[in-house]
């Protein structure tokens, strides 16, 4: 029997080979805005802008993994809805696999959808209550013409649930009849019906139980390595983006802030807003706490309708100077794979 | 501690009609709370842990909810024996709760500054003047600037830290003995969360008030309690004081929280050691102890009988029938598994 | 190793016995009473509009000049009208007429208003606004005296009664189903499907337009109600269904106020069957909304 499964997996696996290499870049984000427009009326023009993406830029080498943290307003869900064209940028490139998705007509970005895919945040509300959940796993397979006879659709879905972790029965139950894990391994599952390679990871366990949490993220890594999957890891937990990501980027006020890999953004993190973030996360160990050296960030997250002048992190930065307000520092690179917007560093 | 406790809870037990069948969200337990220290009730959805707040708050909500037995013992008074008038007087003044959303539990359409006088105005019988510099004052001690003007304004003008700063502002006005704070963070962002939470520490200590923390948030309770119990399926699993818990856990329930979540300050293990299984179906709960069908330490004892919570050193409980054996097995678990992932 | 199929999630059974229809009716029949009696008025009125040619007592166009105007017996349960035809079988096949015409406007009044709100929530921006603004403008005229300019144009025959009854049933449905659809339209799943690159039409129709069934019934049973007593006044004000079709808004209107003193049944039973349709169908939608509330906003 596991046989079998085995030998489904390696098929699944070698089906799913692309085009860009391991290593190469998948992703790349180049100056990203999306500014909503608030207010106003039929004829004037909006009364105000929210800045939910302010010129953020990075890349995703295909096989890793990276995560982007922040707290609310930061941007880090409106970014990831940008790269899945879920909106519409303001201005700015989203280069996947080599083509600007802004420039690609709607039947080429029908095709690109399939490559890229997302998991979402609430179990409660990613699934269409009305339909069961084998239903929901082959229509992306019916509609892409991706696997064609309803037979061979069939046992893919039965393939795709048991990668997932669930039982083949599942497929005809409904999104109400499932636990909230299993309802975000359905929503995996669906995710990987279209054979992406890449996946926008939307605090993906975020509203799970602690315990659920970790079944997930152990899955979520497991799949990675079994399929080549790339993540874009969203979320606001930093421990849990530390486990999983390869490297972590930062965000702050539609702003980047850091990004360079795991170890030494946690090791030695060079931006005041990573510092503060850093210590204000608990850790589960009470000896350790008692003996931390912590500093607590005053002061509220302003409105992305009035950023602060220059550097959005002024207002709150322990270490900000009067230049911090003149102008808004570039996320530049300051040692080697390691770039921070502050020009203290 | 010589003191007798402030807050005394016996046998609890509370449970709900659903369409299911009966949901015993609490199911016998028992806990108490010293004079100015801070508790925890940790636990994760449906354990029982908010419910067992609301119970003594007398808030459950009938029909379908009812307490069905215990007593709760607040100031040698049994709080399940007061009268609805009586709870009232209690409520607020001598006991404060703050809850998990400040969105909505704060009244929209009434100023900041009547919420906070109101109860003042009731409780202690303060004129409209004395209750007014009473609040300037408490909002003074959340870290609210401005206080005076920002009295009169509502509710939607304050953004979420500073709505929960209000809600223990209004727990705090009236100097309670102690505050039942019900995830009080969880809805907050990571850095307003630390902020809100050492308010919450330094306040207490203040004010002398005796803090009962809900969570699910291990980070947390490690770092705000003084004794934390661990709940499962409306049970106590396990009890201690939080470095005793974390340090020398001794149930599998709480081993397996605390294996399975990722740590900042550890190097990066290759996997996190998930509890397998789900969440139990709490109309439904097997025989004997609630977490056999998940547990990797079950013996068959563990599925005909429900383990009683008893010593496993001073005052460090478990309610676990291989409670004693536990931590070697976890231990050789732990080098097992290591082996595998790093041999292969 | 740890393979991916830690079967970790296999412990949940499923549900022993999934909630079917017959649960469903159950349940509602025993905790609203009132809506059940509605709804059972419904189904009789059904039964007797399929079954007509077998229960009613008479043809109903069968004129009888010696039982004109016949007052209640045995012969006519409830009489005869001024050219001796038997009232009881008008009623009977009037039935048939109300709901023809009553159900077939309100079907598809309902149905095409409840896509026009998803597409326009779903479309949102301009789209929707271009949308909004002529909804409100057709809603602005009472449902009666938009029907009644309709038919005056377009004619009186049985399809242009329909359409003239579903045509302003249309604005009023959209908008009650775009606001449930805007709240279904932020959902992740409706995201999920446009993720997925699927079409418009199919968001609207297989993602969207299912999940909004709760206000849909019930702009649906309400509109039943109306387009009973829409068919019934547009055909007693002489420009609905015409003589000498059996129709309960026809029969008042050679009724009700020549023969109001010497021949009152003629009036009464049809109004009685107006009234009782139209009570069934409030009862039986207030009912279904009260059970539905809770997942008006489709939980």
């Amino acid at each position: 029997m596991s046989a079998q499964r085995g030998e489904n997996e390696r098929l699944i696996a070698k089906r799913w080979e692309g085009e860009v290499a391991e290593g190469d870049v998948l992703l790349e984000v180049r100056n990203l805005v999306k500014h909503f427009p608030v207010g106003g009326g039929l004829f004037g023009g909006p009364a105000a802008v929210v800045k939910a993406v302010d010129g953020v830029s990075f890349a995703i080498r295909r096989g890793e993994t990276l995560g982007l943290v922040g707290e609310s307003g930061c941007g880090k869900t409106t970014t990831g809805r940008c790269i899945l064209l879920l909106e519409r940028p303001t201005s700015g490139e989203v280069i996947f696999e080599g083509r600007d998705l802004m420039t690609l007509s709607p039947a080429e970005i029908r095709v690109v959808r399939r490559k890229i895919q997302v998991i979402f945040q609430d179990p409660y509300s990613s699934l269409n209550p009305r339909m069961t959940v084998g239903q929901m796993l082959d229509e992306p397979m019916a509609v892409h013409a991706i696997v064609p006879e309803r037979k061979a659709r069939h046992d893919r879905v039965r393939e795709l649930l048991a990668v997932v972790g669930l039982l083949p029965s599942m497929a005809g139950r409904y999104p109400h009849e499932l636990s909230g894990g299993q309802r975000q391994r359905v929503g995996i599952a669906r995710a990987l019906a279209t054979e992406p390679s890449l996946i926008i990871c939307d605090e993906p366990v975020s509203a799970l139980d602690v315990s659920i949490q970790a079944q997930i993220i152990t899955l979520l890594e497991t799949l990675q390595e079994q399929f080549g999957l790339t993540y874009l890891f969203v979320a606001h937990d930093l421990s849990v983006v530390r486990h999983i990501s390869d490297r972590v980027a930062v965000m702050y006020l539609g702003k980047m802030a850091e990004l360079t890999d795991r170890a030494t953004l946690y090791a030695e993190p060079l931006h005041p807003y990573t510092q503060a973030l850093l210590s204000a996360v608990p850790i589960p160990d009470p000896e350790v706490e008692a003996n931390r050296q912590r500093t607590v960030l005053g002061g509220e997250v302003p409105s992305a309708l009035r950023p602060p002048p220059g550097c959005v992190f002024h207002p709150r930065c322990p270490i900000a100077i009067d230049d911090c307000k003149a102008a808004v520092p570039e996320c530049r690179e300051v040692r080697p794979a390691h770039r921070v917007a502050c020009i203290r560093v | 501690m010589s003191a007798p406790p402030l807050l005394e809870v016996h046998e609890l037990r509370t449970e709900f009609s659903t369409a299911g069948g009966v949901v015993r969200a609490v199911d016998g337990v028992s806990w108490d709370v010293h004079a100015g220290e801070t508790v925890a009730l940790v636990g994760e959805s449906g354990c029982g842990k908010s419910v067992s707040a609301l119970s003594i708050m007398g808030l459950i909500a009938q029909p379908a909810g009812r307490i069905t037995g215990g007593r709760i013992l607040f100031k040698d008074r049994d709080l399940l024996a007061l009268s609805e008038e009586e709870m009232r007087q209690v409520r607020g003044r001598e006991i404060a709760m703050v809850f998990q959303e400040p969105m909505t539990s704060l009244n929209p359409v009434l100023t900041v500054g009547r919420q906070i006088t109101e109860a003042c105005e009731i409780h202690l019988g303060h004129s409209e003047a004395q209750a007014r510099t009473r609040a300037i004052e408490v909002l003074g001690l959340v870290g609210i600037t401005d206080a005076a003007r920002r009295l009169r304004q509502y509710p939607h003008q304050f953004s979420g830290g500073m709505r929960q700063r209000l809600m223990i502002a209004i727990a705090l006005s009236c100097s309670p003995d102690l505050i039942l704070a019900d995830e009080p963070t969880t809805a907050l962002d990571v850095t307003i969360q630390a902020q809100i939470l050492d308010l919450m520490k330094d306040l207490s200590r203040q004010v002398g008030a005796a803090t009962l923390i809900i969570t699910h948030n291990l980070g947390v309770v490690a770092r705000y309690a003084d004794r934390v119990n661990v709940m499962y399926a409306g049970r106590i699993v396990e009890r201690g004081t939080a470095r005793e818990i974390y340090a020398n856990p001794r149930h599998p329930y709480t081993l397996g929280l605390l294996r399975s979540v990722p740590r900042l300050d550890e190097p990066k293990r290759e996997r996190l050691a998930p509890i397998q299984g789900q969440p139990p179906d709490l109309t439904r709960l097997p025989r004997g102890c609630a977490f056999a069908p998940r547990c990797a330490y079950a013996i068959d004892r563990c599925r005909q009988e429900a383990p009683p919570l008893q010593s496993v050193g001073g005052a460090h409980l478990s309610a676990c029938w291989v409670a004693d054996t536990l931590h070697v097995r976890a231990a050789g678990g732990e080098r097992e598994a290591h082996r595998e992932t790093v041999g292969g | 190793m740890t393979t991916t199929t830690d079967i970790t999630s296999l412990d949940t059974p499923a549900p022993e016995r999934r909630r079917g229809w017959r649960d469903v009716v159950l349940d509602f029949c025993r905790r609203r009473p009132l809506g059940a009696i509605g709804a059972a008025v419904v189904v009789l009125m059904i039964l007797v509009a399929v079954l007509a040619t077998l229960i009613a007592p008479y043809d109903p166009l069968a004129i009888d000049f010696a039982a004109m105007l016949a007052a209640p017996s045995t012969e006519h349960w409830l009489g005869t009208d001024a050219y001796g035809r038997d009232v009881l079988s008008r009623i009977i096949y009037g039935s048939q007429t109300a709901l023809i015409v009553g159900f077939g406007a309100a079907f598809v009044g309902s149905t095409l208003g409840a896509v026009l709100g998803v597409a326009s929530a779903y479309f949102g921006g301009r789209i929707d606004l271009v949308v909004q603004r002529f909804m409100d403008i057709f809603i602005s005229f009472p449902l009666i005296i938009l029907a009644l300019a309709m038919v005056a144009i377009l004619g009186n025959t049985l399809p242009n009664l329909i359409m003239a009854m579903t045509v302003p049933m249309i604005p009023r449905c959209a908008l009650v189903i775009r606001s449930s659809a805007l709240s279904i339209r932020e959902m992740p799943y409706v995201d999920a499907a446009r993720a997925a690159g699927f079409s418009h039409a199919r968001i609207i129709l297989r993602h969207m337009l299912p999940n909004v069934m709760a206000p849909y019934l019930i702009m649906l049973t309400s509109f039943l109600g109306q387009a009973i007593l829409l068919e019934a006044s547009l055909s007693f004000l002489g420009l609905g269904v015409q003589e000498p079709i059996a129709a309960w808004g026809l029969m008042l209107r050679g009724a009700a106020v020549e023969f109001a003193e010497t021949a009152p049944w003629m009036a009464l039973f049809p109004g009685l069957a107006i009234s009782l349709a139209v009570f069934a169908f409030n009862l039986f939608g207030d009912s279904l909304r009260d059970a539905l509330d809770p997942k008006l906003r489709t939980g």
